[in-house]
């Protein structure tokens, strides 16, 4: 017989999470109830998280780039990258952000994850070129359209090197991919899979190149 | 060999500077709160081995507790003016480009040569964590440069850091909470349920069902999760290897590499994902906390159905 119990926890963070109570509350009841469902003792189950916590720390490692970018952002980095943008001839939001895409996919699919992210890239240039390349063709845009382009900014990032990252042989979730089909006997190289990600990689590329283009034309049509 | 905790020495540092320069801050109506907040990520980089697992489950209580009663605030002094940036960046020029291009570039050129030279075989980087030990190269030299050319005040990295830092808020810590609800959950067995769940639903001899199944299993999944490494284990045993392998006689390494690519189409739309849909939402200043994973589902749905007909195109008809 199954436990269907522990399922409790992944509810809870679904209500948790659609009525907007504080993230980090509802992720740590979530923990606690599920690990009490779970049959473990409060103390276990609170080592356990404990224990994830301290082996996670590495994920809190990217915010070491703060201080470089906020000190540049004191001397006027954001205003200078809308100043190269507004300078360019021909760029548009979208264009800006397909070139942002490409490039980002291209490097991943080489094994350079680390170039692009939000803390180091987006927020300090990809995102104030792309508002200023919006601001040059539709005048000054009001708050939710600002942060339209914000957003798409960061979600272009992200498509980009999820869908770039597999190309390359020598990431984490191909290798984990090879060890787990491994365990069941069936034996494949990293090169045999990582082939398996370029058909995807060009549908990413091509279903998130044709939102960026047709967001030029949102952007003109919610500027009138 | 320099290895995560170098790092980690230098993150606690950081954060306890930010914990300091937060308690000086009477701009901030909650600055204890704050400089409680950053102090406890401080101790946790900095002695969280020496804690013990309920001595670091003591810690995040305390995180959450201090997040969960809104102790955090922000200060209100902005360091310079727009003014004064304009008049900064028409000065300074396109070189304002160069250190921020730094720690690329630093990760650039140190990754081709670790991968391709003889470095990696010299010990004196670990290669688990050599993405991560060139992002902090990178920082310290970009840190360098900045205070040679700009000669800014000597606190001015940090205050400035901790009004980006405080912007972020609770949303610094979430990646790493979800990161151990997940070792929770695989503890309780959740996993498991899942797989076994997953695996009752049997689609009656249809391929092409049980191609659609797999791929919803792991955007459903990964969902829950957070990340679809947590979710292809499960799904590759529940559905993967036993129907759409063994029984149908698919190309496994399609199986495997898109079912895998299936569910980071699942990253794209969850907030679980913290550290790609929620912190920069905060980063970037976003008045709706959902408004990445907005930007993100209209590519994510159509991507979810390119992988679906790859599966089951070039898994079984090729």
């Amino acid at each position: 017989m199954i436990n269907y119990w522990p399922l409790l926890g992944i509810a809870l963070v679904v209500v948790g999470f659609a009525l907007r109570f504080n993230p980090l509350l509802v992720v740590a009841v979530a923990a606690i109830v599920t690990g009490l469902f779970g049959g473990m003792p409060f103390l276990k189950v609170l080592g356990t998280l404990g224990h994830g916590f301290n082996e996670n720390r590495y994920v809190s490692i990217i915010y070491l780039v703060l201080p470089v970018i906020g000190l540049l952002e004191r001397y006027g980095l954001q205003q200078r990258a809308r100043t190269m943008i507004v300078r360019m001839r021909g760029a548009t939001t979208g264009r800006l952000l397909l070139g942002y895409l490409a490039f980002r996919q291209i490097l991943a699919a080489l094994g350079l994850i680390a170039v692009g992210g939000h803390a180091q890239m987006v927020r300090p240039l990809v995102a104030p070129m792309a508002e200023a390349a919006a601001e040059k063709a539709h005048g000054k845009l009001d708050d939710a359209t600002t942060d339209r382009v914000r957003a798409m900014s960061a979600a272009t990032d992200n498509v980009g090197v999820f869908f770039g990252e597999d190309i390359f042989i020598a990431i984490a979730s191909i290798l984990l991919i090879q060890g787990s089909l491994a365990s069941f006997g069936i034996e494949l190289t990293p090169f045999e899979l990582s082939v398996w990600a370029i058909p995807t990689a060009i549908c990413a590329f091509l279903i998130h190149g044709s939102r960026l283009l047709l967001f030029d034309r949102q952007l003109q049509r919610s500027s009138r | 060999m320099i290895n995560l905790h170098w790092l980690y020495v230098l993150a606690g540092a950081m954060f306890a500077a930010f914990a300091i320069s937060s308690a000086r801050d009477a701009t901030n109506p909650k600055r204890w709160g704050n400089t409680a907040f950053w102090g406890l990520i401080a101790v946790s980089f900095w002695f969280g081995d020496f804690l013990g697992d309920i001595g670091n489950g003591i810690l995040v209580l305390a995180l959450v507790a201090i997040a969960g009663v809104h102790l955090l605030g922000k200060g209100s002094k902005p360091s310079t003016t727009v003014e004064e940036r304009e008049h900064f960046s028409d000065r300074l020029g396109n070189k304002l480009f160069l250190p921020a291009l730094i720690i690329p570039f630093v990760a650039f050129v140190g990754t081709l040569l670790f991968n391709y030279t003889p470095l990696k075989n010299s010990g004196l980087i670990d290669p688990k964590s050599v993405t991560l030990v060139l992002l902090g190269f990178g920082v310290i030299i970009a840190l360098i440069t900045c205070y040679l050319w700009l000669r800014p005040p000597v606190a001015a990295p940090v205050e400035e850091g901790r009004r980006l830092i405080d912007s972020i808020g609770w949303a610094v810590v979430l990646p790493q909470m979800l990161a151990s609800l997940g070792t929770v959950f695989a503890a309780a067995g959740v996993g498991t349920t899942i797989g076994a769940l997953a695996g009752t639903i049997i689609p009656s001899g249809s391929v092409f069902l049980a191609v659609l199944l797999y791929a919803l299993g792991m955007v459903i999944f990964t969902m829950i999760m957070g990340n679809a490494f947590a979710a292809f284990p499960v799904m590759a045993t529940a559905i993967g290897v036993p129907i759409l392998i063994q029984a149908d006689g698919g190309n496994p390494a399609v199986i495997g590499a898109v079912g895998m690519l299936a569910g980071f189409c699942g990253t794209l739309m969850t907030p679980m994902a913290a550290n790609f849909n929620i912190v920069p939402a905060a980063l970037l200043e976003l008045k709706n906390q959902y408004g990445v994973i907005k930007a993100q589902i209209p590519t994510a749905i159509p991507l979810l159905i390119a992988n679906v007909l790859i599966l089951y195109i070039a898994g079984f008809r090729l």
